[in-house]
């Protein structure tokens, strides 16, 4: 029997995502995928998949998951989630063996909005347009176009054996705290008079809970337009922040439209999306301007991240901190947990 | 000709923007820019994407370097006559039947005109395909009669059917998923600007030309049986 992935519950939210549905903007098709596309690459990277691989997306509804049929390799990573073997406590970034009858638990924890759940081997589901990634509002991808709920058997073909003990992946390129997200002014910073550029840098501005993979809602001090809010429509990049008549800037996400007709003051570089889209609700988050230069310098640092395997460690206990699990490897070096603890 | 502005939104993506209205003379020049651009794709580039005025692409910025895209971008534009090639004329069939047309009352009450004559200056008209956007398929169409131009809803309706022909605020539309809206619908085709299980799930282009041809309820009721099984009923004719 091949073996699977079941879901024995699921909070709102939690869908399937692979690497995006890319190639179709100009049909008004959205690319979806992860909202943080590096902590994605991660979780499969620490497997062994493709970079791209289908992973569950688990939002701060959480995941409640077993194997069946054999066991299967499975990596976390994203947020600080509280996740659960059995009970027992492990890091939020961790890969290991789920066994059948075992069970796993991811639940929101004190940071983060979204964590990823990869299964060594290939998630067996029939790809839309290319691509297996979830756009429930267009009612295709993952499953049937929606989100999972408890029931769900996900058949996993190619499955490989994890770590035989749960191991903490160290990788502490995660740890990317919010409160300040990197822009490149524009495409439609000139609809914006100079002080509104400043007034929109200077911020702070606060991540509202109305958020979803669509787009971000930012509360603050709302902005004004030196020269109208309609624009005749054109392409929105994810992270692209449009400021619509009201004044509060939107960050567009994954989700989002691929057209629009409000102006754009600033777009959030790739690689701090993921950064903004683990800001919980009520965050207060900042925005600074770099050039191309910099964003380049860290896309490619990114992409090394990327290029190599994920170090792991055994787990001499299971009940470390978050912090400390997630900070592990800038403290530098192995360290005996009983030293560690706090 | 005149140049086009380029803009970064973003690090991965540059926008060619060719002027600020919608304008089928600029239109052209973002089509012609995208035909080239994708007849001979640099390395590195991923996607474009052809909008009223402007052609966004998206690209790989560590396997294509911005300057030699946008270097590539000013020539591409500058050359003479670069006019789009290969655009079809495609003939949908629709039904103005007010079963199908659910808003086509509203539309007569708001321009003074009877519903028989929306829907025959509607089905009059020829549109021009400017862009993809909103949702899957839906097409925002050019070419709209003056006399059919009314504001947009105030509030959104509920979400209006399958491959519904819109208007609303001097556009039209044909809105392929189900969506709530504040456009009017004043009709109904059998055809299918996207459908994924057939071998071309977008049979029409960015530039495309789209004509309506009036059915009746029971023309579309046989249409649609044939569109639901994966055929295209549309007539797609090459421009001349």
């Amino acid at each position: 029997m091949t073996p699977r992935l079941s879901i024995l519950s699921a909070g709102p939210g939690v869908t399937l995502q692979d690497g995006g549905r890319h190639g179709y903007l100009r049909y008004g098709i959205t690319a979806a995928g992860p909202m943080d596309p590096l902590a994605h690459a991660t979780a499969n990277r620490a497997l062994g998949n493709p970079l791209g691989a289908t992973a569950l997306e688990v939002s701060l509804g959480g995941v409640e998951v077993t194997a069946e049929g054999g066991p299967l390799g499975v990596a976390v990573a994203g947020g600080a989630f509280r996740i659960g073997l059995d009970g027992a406590s492990l890091p939020p970034a961790c890969a290991l063996t789920l066994q059948p009858g075992s069970s796993l638990t991811l639940r929101a924890g004190r940071a983060g909005a979204w964590a990823y759940l990869a299964v060594a081997g290939r998630l067996d589901l029939a790809p839309t347009l290319g691509s297996t990634a979830t756009h429930t509002r267009s009612g295709f991808g993952g499953l049937d176009g929606r989100a999972l709920r408890a029931g769900d058997r996900l058949a996993v073909a190619e499955s490989r054996p994890g770590p035989a003990d749960p191991h903490a992946l160290l990788a502490p390129w995660l740890v990317r705290p919010p409160e300040e997200i990197r822009v490149l002014l524009g495409p439609q910073d000139d609809f914006f008079a100079e002080d509104q550029i400043a007034a929109f840098l200077a911020g702070p501005w606060t991540v509202t809970t109305k958020g979803d993979r669509m787009a971000c809602f930012l509360d603050g001090t709302p902005l004004t337009h030196a020269k109208g809010y309609n624009i005749v429509s054109d392409g929105i990049a994810m992270g692209a922040i449009q400021v619509p008549g009201e004044g509060w800037p939107i960050v567009l996400m994954a989700d989002r439209q691929s057209t629009g007709g409000y102006p754009k003051i600033a777009t959030v570089i790739g690689p701090d999306l993921g950064r903004l889209a683990q800001a919980q609700g009520g965050t207060r988050i900042r925005f600074r301007a770099v050039d191309r230069t910099a964003a380049l310098a860290a896309r490619r640092a990114e992409a090394e991240v990327l290029a190599r395997p994920v170090a792991m460690e055994p787990l001499i206990r299971t009940d470390f901190s978050a912090e400390f699990l997630l900070g592990r490897n800038l403290i530098g070096g192995v360290v005996d947990g009983a030293q560690a603890s706090p | 000709m005149e140049t086009p502005r380029l803009l970064d939104a973003g690090e991965a993506a540059l926008v060619a923007e060719f002027g600020t209205t919608v304008d089928p003379a600029i239109h052209d020049r973002v089509l012609a820019l995208d035909d080239a651009l994708r007849a001979e794709p640099p390395a590195g580039l991923r996607e474009t994407v052809p909008t009223y005025r402007s052609l966004m692409i998206h690209y790989d910025p560590l396997v294509l370097d911005r300057d030699a895209l946008a270097e590539r971008i000013l020539s591409l534009a500058a050359r003479p006559g670069a006019a789009r090639a290969g655009a079809a004329i495609w003939t949908l069939p629709c039904c103005y039947d007010p079963a199908f047309a659910e808003d086509i009352a509203a539309v007569a009450e708001a321009t003074g005109l009877t519903v028989e004559r929306v829907a025959a200056l509607h089905a009059g008209a020829e549109y021009r395909v400017y862009m993809y956007g909103f949702a899957p398929g839906f097409a925002y169409l050019g070419g709209l009669p003056s006399a059919l131009a009314v504001s947009r809803r105030a509030t959104p309706r509920p979400p209006h059917p399958e491959n519904a022909l819109l208007i609303g605020g001097g556009l039209a539309a044909v809105g392929t998923f189900p969506m709530p809206t504040g456009w009017y619908v004043v009709g109904r085709t059998p055809e299918r600007l996207y459908a994924p299980h057939r071998p071309d799930p977008f049979p029409v282009a960015v530039g495309d030309t789209l004509r309506f041809d009036p059915i009746d309820a029971a023309t579309f009721a046989a249409l649609e049986r044939r569109a639901a099984s994966g055929e295209v009923v549309a007539h797609r004719q090459e421009a001349a």
